[in-house]
């Protein structure tokens, strides 16, 4: 207990100094860059303020961009020039292509199917009585982590012989309605949606939430407006409200779009990768951490890069316009 | 002999000092204790106030077991004994070795491991005495792994055994059935079982992201009774590949036997159970009836299940194959190779590789076991644990073949997709020639 005590309060001494040291040192280059006059001032504030965060970026992004790209022409333990031939394996070995497939469906199906219902229960509990607390039940799944949310949809979709009682929830209620559970896990390509199940489970709530913040600022008058001119309805909703909430639906997609593309934790949970359900960014680690082939696993890296670059491009444009036009 | 006064001396004279001093010691034992003496065997030097530091993965509790088993050796000779446990070891010890601060001794885990420090020509082999009591005691294929191209650098520390198969005497003793001790009559077993409506074997290879790995090891134990121990170590090199007839021929094997409707139900099924709880109908005898597994799946039963021969649950040992690989075991075990040849290295190197040692350190493990030997001086009675008996019979068999995990000696890339189409193989029906294409593609 003493030593406990005498062991940690000198590393807490420690890192308060660090903390105070680091404020020392900052405060004398602002000190310093205060006092420049003259033709030096204004650079020498870019530089002070901008130099930290350019560095970090250097440090955290640019830096370890280039080295990926790099790796990703050499070979497992990055020593070997091998050309395309990393790339190569990726578009011509069986395994991948069923990789590449799965990434395409998850892009395409889960954000629109998330957006989509999102937005459709946005509308549906806008004017509900007590709209808070199916509100709070659909977006609790949110305060959940992937893992998390796995782990109970295993007990959902577990299986036991046909014979046995079932453990289940999946299997139960199929049993209960008259028809043979399947292992649905193992069911390819059904386990592929199986999973996505879960994703749009927990993202659903989020996808709601923004959409429902974005119809309530939508002007009261336009809309009574609207209504005095006849619009009711869908009319209203394809004319009025959706063209008003267009550009935080396509943000909403967008960071869908991105959460599917590097979606890792459902897979490495539910299945490991087994099975049919493999996705790039759980086929990156399996390549880097659990093969040890850095060569492979950074050229599916920077294929998903490839990928989500077009998503990315949109959505900053997407944002410049709305800029312009305000 | 004193520390200071034996500085003094230029290395060669070392031995001749020393040797004068072993002549003393014969003929009146200086502070020795001779009931020490006397449990650890004759013929050691004493060297007063040496000590020698052992490096090893092994932590508490297991650790202060291994110090009451060398407790004697310093009561003897008065070499002191520093067991220097930690979790990083294998990290560690490359690093040690590199920057000039080897140990002693280190108590390695993986033949690739030793194969590596040897090759770094930092190592010494083993000296005359140890190497005697390693050809003594232990099964050719023990020795090569501790050798490197015929030098015995090490002798074995401890063993285990992965070649078990759980199953329930209560049932066997119901139905009349009785061990299979040969691979025709455990398939015949099999096939009495299938007769009476049951499911002879069961099977879970779920494992999270290790998902597959049970799987690896039935596919190992059929290499090693098919084809001995070199086919065995060659595949774990790539000499010998996934592709090869081989190879094929045992997957073949594994295809009729846990791969095979008939004796494991349903197939897929396997790939989704969890390793934990493939085994756990096996007591109530209405469920499958056996299963291949480590010892540490004894853990996955509860605390009320009668776990003894008699029991609800109890093993029994995979037969061979081939009737020309003898008692073939896979399973694990740590080698002890030391980086200088000082007297008192030596002496130490000499003690851990006799019975006398392997004796001390059983009685230490005491009635809860879990320290087993391939040493074959060692008497099976010593044994207080009955489980532990039953796997060391099989290791210390000196004409028996002993082979290592080959998924985990392996290259880390086959390991791994060993796992994944394995998986393949029982959950997807994936062609046996294709899983073994796709594996061999990692070389």
């Amino acid at each position: 207990m003493n030593s406990f005590w005498s062991t940690n309060i000198v590393k807490f001494a420690q890192i308060f100094e660090a903390i105070a040291v680091f404020f020392v040192v900052l405060g004398v280059i602002f000190f310093l860059a205060g006092r420049a006059k003259g033709k030096s001032q204004r650079p020498l504030a870019v530089l002070v303020l901008l130099g930290p965060a350019l560095l970090l970026l250097l440090g955290g992004l640019v830096i370890p961009a280039i080295r990926t790209i790099l790796f990703s022409f050499k070979d497992d333990s990055s020593i070997k020039f091998v050309g395309f031939k990393n790339y190569a394996w990726i578009l011509t070995d069986p395994n991948m292509h069923s990789v590449l497939l799965n990434t395409i469906l998850w892009i395409a199906i889960t954000p629109i199917l998330t957006t989509g219902l999102g937005l459709v229960l946005a509308i549906f509990l806008d004017r509900m009585k007590h709209e808070v607390i199916p509100k709070a039940l659909i977006f609790m799944p949110m305060a959940i982590s992937f893992v998390g949310a796995s782990i109970i949809w295993q007990f959902v979709y577990n299986y036991a012989d046909p014979k046995q009682p079932q453990t289940g929830l999946l299997s139960s209620i199929v049993k209960a309605l008259g028809f043979t559970p399947s292992n649905w896990i193992l069911t390819s390509p059904l386990n592929n949606f199986l999973l996505m199940a879960i994703f749009i489970w927990v993202q659903t709530g989020f996808a709601m939430v923004i959409l429902s913040a974005a119809i309530k600022a939508v002007p009261a008058d336009i809309v009574e407006a609207s209504a005095l001119d006849g619009a009711s309805g869908l009319k209203l909703f394809r004319q009025i409200t959706f063209p008003m909430v267009r550009s935080t639906f396509i943000v909403v997609l967008a960071t869908q779009v991105v959460t599917s593309l590097k979606l890792f934790d459902i897979v490495r949970t539910m299945t490991g990768g087994n099975f049919g359900t493999n996705v790039i960014s759980n086929e990156v680690y399996s390549q880097v951490f659990t093969k040890f082939n850095q060569g492979r696993g950074s050229a599916l890296a920077i294929v998903l890069f490839i990928l989500v670059a077009p998503i990315l491009v949109y959505n900053i444009r997407n944002i410049r316009r709305e800029r312009s036009i305000a | 002999m004193s520390i200071s006064k034996k500085g003094l001396f230029a290395s060669a004279g070392v031995a001749v000092v020393s040797l004068v001093a072993a002549a003393f010691v014969a003929v009146s034992p200086a502070n020795a204790s001779s009931a020490a003496c006397a449990s650890i065997g004759a013929g050691y030097l004493p060297q007063s106030g040496q000590t020698v530091k052992l490096f090893t993965s092994i932590l508490e509790p297991e650790l202060s077991k291994y110090v009451a088993a060398t407790k004697p050796f310093t009561d003897c000779t008065g070499i002191n004994v520093v067991w220097e446990g930690t979790g990083q070891f294998e990290a560690l010890l490359p690093v040690r070795v590199a920057g000039g601060n080897a140990p002693d001794i280190a108590v390695i885990p993986q033949p690739g491991l030793l194969q590596k420090m040897v090759a770094t020509g930092k190592a010494v082999p083993a000296p005359a005495k140890t190497v005697n009591n390693v050809n003594r005691y232990w099964s050719k294929s023990w020795r090569d792994l501790g050798s490197v191209n015929g030098t015995v650098y090490a002798a074995p520390n401890s063993a285990n055994n992965k070649s078990l198969v759980y199953y329930s005497p209560k049932q066997f003793a119901k139905n009349g059935w009785t061990v299979p001790t040969t691979w025709t009559d455990l398939f015949k077993l099999s096939d009495a079982m299938v007769a009476k409506g049951l499911t002879p074997w069961c099977g879970g290879i779920g494992s999270a992201a290790a998902t597959g790995w049970p799987a690896t090891d039935w596919v190992e134990e059929t290499v090693v009774r098919l084809y001995g121990a070199k086919v065995y170590n060659n595949w774990i090199t790539g000499a010998v590949k996934f592709s090869g007839p081989e190879i094929q021929k045992a997957m073949s094997t594994v295809a009729g036997w846990m791969l095979n409707p008939k004796y494991v139900g349903d197939v897929k099924a396997i790939a989704t159970t969890k390793f934990q709880d493939a085994g756990l109908s096996i007591p109530k005898g209405t469920g499958c009836q056996m299963l291949q597994q480590a010892s540490f799946y004894t853990a996955q039963y509860p605390a009320t299940t009668d776990i003894s021969p008699t029991g609800d649950v109890w093993v029994f040992y995979l037969p061979t194959i081939n009737p020309a690989v003898k008692t073939p075991v896979e399973g694990g075990g740590e080698f002890m190779l030391a980086f200088n040849k000082n007297i008192a290295t030596q002496e130490l190197q000499n003690y851990l590789s006799s019975p006398e040692y392997a004796h001390n350190r059983i009685v230490a493990a005491g009635k809860s076991g879990g320290w087993l030997t391939a040493n074959s001086g060692v008497s099976l009675s010593d044994y207080q644990n009955p489980l532990d008996a039953l796997m060391a019979k099989y290791l210390a068999d000196k004409s028996g073949t002993f082979v290592f995990d080959a998924s985990d000696a392996t290259k880390a890339a086959i390991n791994a997709a060993e796992w994944t189409e394995f998986t393949a193989w029982f959950a997807t029906g994936k062609s046996q020639a294709a899983v073994a294409a796709s594996i061999d593609s990692n070389w």
